[in-house]
Parts: structure tokens; C-alpha cells; sequence
């Protein structure tokens, strides 16, 4: 990966999107979206739709500002010391960014996975319980149900049910990553956020959760952060590809995922898709 | 390329796996030397203190009033009188501290003016001889809010003097929990008053019981900062405004003031490592207790 002309760095992100089809109604929106750390600019004047219902896949090189871009969507950027971000941010009709904007309501209904599973150090069915009667879903009494549910629905119930009152901790990396997932799911939400979920687990368990994501197409709306081309090209309907330009994460193209890796219109996006896959 | 590297690699000689050139063991004996040191320190003065007092410890002596300035009698009324005291200092200190702690900790973003005043404050207060703080004890809880010499003076006085350590060690275990946690508990949108009770006060229960325990340590061998606040009357306290003296002072006193009462003092010194060392490994026993209740079940 050689080139990086800076003529070759458009002022506005190509567009290869067909226009939203009523099918697929844009959920997130975002305009002139940029993220500061410090003086550390991470991406900058970011302006995008993310379609309902969709697998959207944010791909390109480390820092240039996917994972903060993620943090935006539940305000977990919020979290982050000396982090400022500008612009605005419209999820289904909520000003995100707004100081008024609910932030814990936000974050139920925006769900997210680390990169590295980080189940809470307490059992398996209270990292699931926790945040359920946190938000007063259910009642102590009907907590079980939804707890077996939301097990069955990442296909761990079977591992599980019968050390429920076990540490979470003595899960393997995609049991752990999976638990992560039912607690995200548990809460019913809209939007997952999904930061590498699979960057640090086993080949196999790795197509677990992958199945999984799969699985979730048309119920979530589902936005991923990978570095794994490959993946990105079999599990996203569309596709995003940011890249760092004079200090800044930058979006260069975004489209319908085919076109991004088949027919890419940005120099940058080629050499990127060609030069990883080589 | 390849010949290059090869070549270069065999220049060297083969290393030698003999275990006298091994550097770890000269890290590891020093490690041993010093542990030992430690615990022979330790063990001695346990040792000398049964030697000297054991004699002396009988239930009668945990339960009689000192009589003819403390060379008889036990140390009933001084027991009483140090738990009321401990328990004064403790009821403030812990909450108090604890609560700065979370604030410290969670609350306030790193490089906040007023947490950096606060935390180089303590870090100064940890640092004054306690006998300044006996005599800022005195002016102000006895004299000033005419509390006179009593318990609760000398309970207060060691609050203060102990909140430093207290605070700092309980912010540090609060520090020590993964951030991890908070962003997996932020991510479900848990609130931070839930995040903490549930996840973050569990995890940091460790820190929490060394500060507690640290403060109790240091509030239990303090003499200097009781003499003038609590004063030393060895009657068994009616109150918290009575006068009391706790175990520490009883010692000096046996030791310096009063003739014959060394075999008293020693005793009174084995009570106090005793109980030192229950009130350890009581709160530890508490905190893992409490830590494995909130974290590992339902």
C-alpha cells in the first residue's frame, strides 16, 4: 500500500449509493460529524445515511476514526476524557448530540460490542439480569424468561443453562462474546454497534458470532467496524470506507457493498480493497 | 539476504545454560532475604511481648477495670473506651472517605482543578505528625465546640487523621477496576449511580477494606493525637462525652509514668496486636464475602 497522493483525496466523500429505496428508510443520519480528542482530530466533517434494517460495514486502515464514529451513535464518546464532538447526529428523529437527548433511553436502544468481550465480573445470568432490571424491563420474577430467551437467541442456552450462577469469566473468548451480544439483545434494541466483534477470537468461534450478525439482518440495524475485508464483503449489505488524510479519519466512499468492493469509484478505496487482499 | 542472516546469527556464542549465571536467583534469594527479614521483625515482637506479658493475659484482665494506676487490675473500662473511640472515628471517616473516594474517582474527569486541590490536600494532611492534629483536635472540638476531653473529641480528631489514607487507598482500588466495565455498563445504558453499586464498589472492594483497615490500623497504635482529645481517665466511660483512654495511651502510660507497670503494659500491648491483627483479617473475610455475594451470584 503505497499511494496515498493527496490529490487523490476528494473534499467530499464519494457517493456510490443509489438513493434510498423506501425499503431501506435511512435510521441514522449524519452531518458534517467530526470527533477531537484533544487536539487530535479522529475523522472529520463526516456526512452519511445509514439505512434501516441493513448491515452497515465501516472498513479502512487503524485510526482513521471508525470505532470513534461508532462511539457517536450511543454517546459513549461522552466517556472519553478531553473528547469533543461537532456537527449533527439524527437517529430516527432523536438529536442525538442535543444536552437535552436521554442519554441512557439512547443507549438501550443502541446497543454495542467491543472489541474485546467484556462481560461484567458477576455471573452468567446477572450480566444479563443487570442492565434488564436497571432499566425496569422486567420484574424479578419474569427476569428468567427473558434471560433464556435472549440465551436461546445467541445459541448459548445450551452451554449454559446448567451453570447459569457460574462467573462469566469461565466462558471461552465467543461464549464471552456471544453473553455480550445477549445482553445488547436483551434490551430490545434498534441499532447494534458492533466495534471487531470477532477480531479477538478464534477462527471458529469467530464464525459463530458471524452467523449470528448474519442473523440479525433485517431485525437490527446493524453497523460493523472490521478489519477483516473478507468478512465485511460476505455479511454487509453496505459498505463504508474511511481513511486517514492530514491527521484526520476521513469518509472517502460509501455505497451498497458490492459496488464498494466490485466496482469501487475512489483510486483510495481500489488500492486499499486490492492492496489487502494481496 | 538469507546467507546474511545466518552467518551473522552463528558470530555468536552458544549461551551458556549453566544456573549460577542465571540473574533470577540473585533477585529471587534477595526477594527471600527481605520477606524474611519482615516476618522475623514480626514474630519477634510478638514473641517478646508473650514473653513478657503473656503471664498477665487472663480473662479477668480483658474484663477488670485497671485499679492502683493500671499495675493491677485489667483493661475492661480502656477496651470499652478504645471501641467507642475507634467507632467514633470509624462511623465518620469511613463514609466520608469513601464517599470523597467515588467523587475522586468517578465522578470528576482527570485534571479537574478542584479534585487535584483536594488530592494534593490529603496527600499533605497524610503527611502531618499526628500530634499536630492533637492539638488542632483539642482547639477545636474540645475548646472550641466545647466538647471537653471526651471520646467523641478524640474519635473526631482521628476521623481527620485518618480520612487522608482512608480516601486515597479507597480511590486508588476504585482505580484499579477495569474501564472496561464502565464502558460494557455505560453501553447498556446502566446508569452510574447502578454501575457503581452493583459493579464498580464490588470489583473495588479490596482497595475499599485496605483503606478501611489501614485507617483502623493507624487509628488503633495512635497515641499522640488522644492525649489532649480524649484524655486519659481510665474510669469505665458513662458516654461519648466521658473522657476515656484507649489501649494505646494506657501503654504509654504504664510504660513512662507509672513504676511496676511495665508487666501490665506488655500485656496491654499483646491485646493490641491481637485485636490488630482480628480486625485484619475480619475485614478482609467481610470484603471478599461481600465482593463475592454482589459479583458472583444472582
Amino acid at each position: 500500500m503505497t499511494m496515498t497522493p493527496d490529490t487523490l483525496i476528494p473534499t467530499k466523500p464519494v457517493a456510490v449509493t443509489v438513493p434510498p429505496r423506501p425499503d431501506h428508510p435511512p435510521i441514522i443520519r449524519a452531518e458534517n460529524l467530526s470527533v477531537r480528542y484533544g487536539d487530535h482530530r479522529a475523522f472529520d466533517q463526516v456526512t452519511w445515511t445509514i439505512a434501516r434494517g441493513r448491515i452497515t460495514a465501516l472498513i479502512g486502515p487503524s485510526g482513521c476514526g471508525k470505532t470513534s464514529f461508532l462511539t457517536c451513535l450511543n454517546r459513549l464518546a461522552d466517556l472519553v476524557p478531553r473528547c469533543s464532538v461537532a456537527g449533527t447526529l439524527d437517529i430516527d428523529g432523536m438529536d442525538v448530540l442535543s444536552a437535552a437527548t436521554d442519554v441512557i433511553a439512547l443507549r438501550r436502544r443502541v446497543g454495542m460490542i467491543f472489541q474485546k468481550p467484556n462481560p461484567f465480573p458477576v455471573s452468567i445470568r446477572r450480566n444479563i439480569a443487570l442492565p434488564l432490571l436497571d432499566h425496569r424491563l422486567c420484574d424479578r420474577r419474569t427476569v428468567d424468561d427473558h434471560i433464556e430467551r435472549t440465551l436461546r437467541a445467541v445459541g448459548l442456552w445450551g452451554e449454559v443453562k446448567d451453570r447459569l450462577n457460574q462467573s462469566a469469566f469461565c466462558l471461552s473468548g465467543g461464549q464471552q462474546q456471544r453473553l455480550c451480544l445477549a445482553r445488547a439483545l436483551a434490551l430490545k434494541p434498534d441499532i447494534l454497534l458492533l466495534d471487531e466483534p470477532c477480531s479477538a477470537l478464534d477462527p471458529i468461534s469467530s464464525g459463530v458470532v458471524e452467523d449470528l450478525i448474519v442473523s440479525l439482518r433485517g431485525r437490527y440495524t446493524v453497523v460493523i467496524v472490521t478489519h477483516n475485508l473478507a468478512q465485511a464483503k460476505r455479511i454487509a449489505d453496505d459498505a463504508a470506507f474511511f481513511w486517514l488524510d492530514g491527521g484526520a479519519g476521513r469518509l472517502i466512499e460509501h455505497g451498497p457493498c458490492r459496488s464498494v468492493f466490485e466496482n469501487p469509484a475512489h483510486p483510495l478505496t481500489r488500492a486499499y480493497i486490492h492492496g489487502a487482499r494481496g | 539476504m538469507h546467507d546474511q542472516a545466518i552467518s551473522w546469527h552463528a558470530a555468536w556464542p552458544a549461551p551458556r545454560l549453566s544456573a549460577r549465571r542465571n540473574p533470577d536467583r540473585f533477585i529471587a534469594i534477595t526477594a527471600w532475604l527481605g520477606a524474611i527479614a519482615v516476618t522475623t521483625v514480626f514474630f519477634w515482637i510478638v514473641v517478646d511481648l508473650i514473653r513478657l506479658g503473656g503471664a498477665q493475659l487472663t480473662p479477668a484482665f480483658i474484663t477488670n477495670a485497671p485499679t492502683s494506676a493500671g499495675r493491677a487490675g485489667g483493661i475492661g473500662s480502656v477496651l470499652v473506651s478504645t471501641a467507642l473511640i475507634l467507632g467514633v472515628c470509624l462511623a465518620v471517616s469511613a463514609p466520608l472517605g469513601i464517599a470523597t473516594a467515588i467523587l475522586l474517582a468517578e465522578f470528576t474527569r482527570e485534571g479537574n482543578r478542584y479534585c487535584t486541590a483536594i488530592r494534593r490536600s490529603l496527600d499533605t494532611l497524610a503527611g502531618v505528625p499526628s500530634i499536630v492534629f492533637g492539638l488542632f483536635g483539642y482547639a477545636f472540638f474540645c475548646v472550641y465546640l466545647r466538647m471537653g476531653f471526651s471520646i467523641l473529641s478524640g474519635g473526631l480528631t482521628l476521623a481527620c487523621m485518618v480520612l487522608p489514607i482512608l480516601t486515597r487507598t479507597a480511590e486508588q482500588g476504585l482505580r484499579s477496576v477495569p474501564d472496561e466495565y464502565r464502558y460494557a455498563a455505560a453501553a447498556v445504558g446502566m446508569t452510574r449511580t447502578q454501575t457503581l453499586r452493583q459493579l464498580l464498589l464490588p470489583a473495588a472492594m479490596p482497595g475499599l477494606v485496605a483503606g478501611v483497615v489501614l485507617g483502623v490500623g493507624r487509628a488503633l497504635a495512635e497515641t499522640a493525637a488522644l492525649l489532649y482529645t480524649s484524655g486519659y481517665a481510665d474510669r469505665m466511660p458513662s458516654s461519648l462525652a466521658d473522657s476515656g483512654r484507649s489501649l494505646s495511651i494506657h501503654i504509654y502510660d504504664l510504660a513512662m509514668n507509672v513504676p511496676g507497670g511495665e508487666p501490665n503494659a506488655y500485656a496491654t500491648a499483646l491485646v493490641l496486636v491481637g485485636l490488630l491483627i482480628a480486625i485484619n483479617a475480619t475485614a478482609v473475610w467481610l470484603g471478599e464475602r461481600w465482593t463475592h455475594r454482589k459479583l458472583s451470584t444472582a
